[in-house]
């Protein structure tokens, strides 16, 4: 199992390898330099030969490439080509709101999908397995902002709650005000994973429970709940665990989408004013950091499914 | 008992223009008959695309026209005139939508089938042409399938700006890279199955085994995927619309349509003009998922459990 799972996080470091070269190469290919975007159109070519000397623009490419990737592993991310304001400060500002959402998403979004999927896999075609189903699948396919559109409707529009925007700052909060400051965009977030949760944890327990020695525990005459519980969910841990980091892979793109939709400063709102000035610096520590989280979660839901498998625990 | 008769029930039950020596040409394919729940996805469905054709043709207005020259307020409710009422802009929210649909179910077809093309070509070229071919590609596929695929979509945006063709070619090679992973999985999978080798042995051309023998059976996990892959191209285009980064104003967009009047959910009299192109792009998706899941349904299922 071991040999397994060191292999999987070597496979791991060279994927991450794998995507900061191809985030590099994907910021070199513009029209015009870092140089001359940070000079302005009235630089003379003097002035912007030596400040590509100072970034170092007129090294090779591949030592280029190492120097960044040497600077970002000591945690220096450069200056923003934009305000000329270093990135990890700009970062600074901004990170907490992030990752106080991603964070309270998984803590409530989780357990609840999970409970109800694990339901619906109880009480399988039953009019509760049904809806759900139905709803989820309905959910699943729907664009986050069409989500945050309808919570804003209900609670803002009709049950005149709080504000369409996220205002003011997070600073200084305890949990439950986090949550209150936070709820829309959680709430919109917990439904974008819930859907996929539940289909997903629901069908993991139903595969389970397709097997044999839960058709051996039935005709032994245990309890429904008792199998559930006892037999079939301690088998099903494995499937769901991966589930639950996939989908907390997939918020990357949700937390893009739900922050600049409720206006609120974060990572995500970053990088997409980053694309909008063509501030390529700020864009490769940015994705750097948006992509190696995806990729470290990914690699969580590996091991997790090899750890739990007996059968890739012990390969023959 | 006699023997014939005894004979008769244990071989299933043949269509009598069948005989063993005239074998059909290729398996019998189920029927697939929609439930309840596919027919309205497929009506829906079909709504959405014959908007996307002749929308341009049946809306009231242009997709910039300004219906009430002398009406300077922004986001006003339905009336005469506009339907779902007007825009940030003072623009008619329901020609906006018509001429919107064409351009957000176009470029995601056009994406989708790009990665289809793309993915298929390559996948099925893995498959066949040996380990070392497959090993590069495979790995290469890896790398981009571990990005995720909005950082992908910014990345290239911000290096050559956002134009129609840009983004049918980012999401389509962004797509494709699923596609290739399924489509090679298919393939070798088809390639070492008995049937295939029985065909072979009996002597049977390259094209005769591609269509008689692989596609019947790939057809359906291919057709079900096409759509799901689409889902995902319309919901990555419109996300990248929405952020401002996808089709540019004033060319309407469902994403782009959102992104510019979310401040009437805010200050506006009517909300319409950012429900409306939500509801659209919601509808769509969903009315796809529902005809995806209901054909998975009817092929076994595996495909809604692996979404």
């Amino acid at each position: 199992m071991y040999g397994l799972i060191l292999r999987r996080l070597g496979i791991g470091v060279i994927t991450v390898l794998a995507v900061s070269i191809i985030i590099f190469i994907g910021t070199k290919i513009l029209p015009g330099d870092a140089a001359q975007i940070r000079l302005g159109q009235n630089a003379t070519p003097e002035n912007v030969k030596a400040f590509r000397e100072r970034l170092g623009l007129d090294l090779p490419l591949y030592q280029q490439y190492l120097n960044w990737l040497f600077a970002f592993v000591r945690g220096d991310f450069g200056v923003s080509l934009a305000s000329d304001v270093p990135i990890s400060s700009l970062i600074a500002d901004r990170y907490l709101n992030t990752v106080y959402v991603s964070v309270l998403t998984a803590i409530i979004g989780v357990p609840i999908s999970l409970a109800l999927g694990i339901l619906a896999a109880m009480f399988p075609g039953s009019l509760y397995d049904r809806v759900l189903t139905f709803i989820s699948v309905s959910l699943v396919a729907a664009p986050e902002f069409f989500t945050a559109t309808l919570l804003v409707l209900v609670f803002v529009t009709f049950l005149g709650w709080g504000n369409a925007v996220v205002v003011g700052s997070a600073e200084g909060k305890g949990f439950f005000e986090l949550i209150v400051h936070f709820a829309l965009p959680i709430t919109t977030l917990c439904f974008v994973i819930a859907s996929q949760l539940i289909r997903m944890s629901r069908a993991a327990v139903l595969n389970v429970m397709s097997s044999p020695y839960i058709e051996m525990a039935i005709l032994k005459g245990v309890p429904r709940r008792r199998i559930i519980l006892r037999h079939a969910l301690l088998n099903a841990i494995g499937p769901i665990v991966n589930v639950v980091a996939l989908n907390l892979a997939y918020l990357v793109t949700g937390v893009v989408v739900v922050e600049v939709y409720f206006g609120y400063p974060g990572l995500a709102t970053l990088i997409v004013q980053a694309v909008q000035t063509r501030d390529f610096v700020l864009i490769q520590g940015l994705g750097m950091i948006f992509c190696m989280t995806y990729v470290i979660l990914m690699l969580i839901a590996d091991i997790a499914a090899i750890a739990s498998n007996p059968r890739l625990r012990h390969p023959k | 008992m006699s023997a014939p008769d005894h004979h008769e029930h244990i071989v299933a039950p043949f269509d009598a223009s069948v005989s063993f020596d005239e074998l059909p040409d290729a398996p019998p394919s189920q029927a697939y008959w929609p439930s309840a729940t596919g027919w309205i996805g497929i009506a829906i469905t079909c709504f959405w695309f014959l908007i996307a054709i002749f929308g341009p043709w049946l809306a009231p207005y242009g997709e910039n026209d300004l219906p009430f020259p002398d009406d300077y307020s922004e986001f006003q409710a339905s009336r005469e005139g506009a339907f779902l009422g007007t825009d940030v802009e003072d623009r008619d929210v329901m020609s906006r939508i018509m001429y919107g649909a064409g351009r957000t179910i176009g470029i995601a077809f056009a994406a989708t089938l790009l990665a289809y093309f793309v993915g298929v070509v390559m996948g099925i070229g893995a498959a066949v042409s040996g380990p070392r071919v497959d090993m590069v590609l495979s790995r290469i596929n890896d790398a981009f399938l571990s990005l995720p695929t909005i950082m992908l979509g910014l990345v290239v945006v911000a290096a050559v700006g956002s134009s129609i063709p840009v983004l049918i070619l980012t999401a389509g090679f962004i797509y494709a890279t699923v596609v290739f992973r399924l489509s090679r999985a298919i393939g070798m999978e088809i390639m070492v199955m008995d049937f295939v080798e029985a065909a072979k042995v009996r002597g049977e051309g390259r094209w005769w085994i591609i269509t008689r023998e692989i596609w019947p059976n790939a057809r359906m996990p291919l057709i079900t995927d096409f759509g799901l892959r689409l889902i995902y191209v319309i919901l990555f285009i419109s996300s990248l619309s929405f952020l401002g980064l996808g089709v540019q104003p004033p060319q309407a967009d469902w994403g782009s349509m959102v992104r510019e009047n979310l401040g009437a959910l805010q200050f506006g009299e009517s909300k319409l003009a950012v429900i409306m192109p939500a509801l659209s792009i919601a509808t769509l998706t969903v009315s796809i998922n529902l005809i995806v899941d209901d054909v998975s349904a009817h092929g076994g299922g595996k495909l809604s459990k692996r979404m």
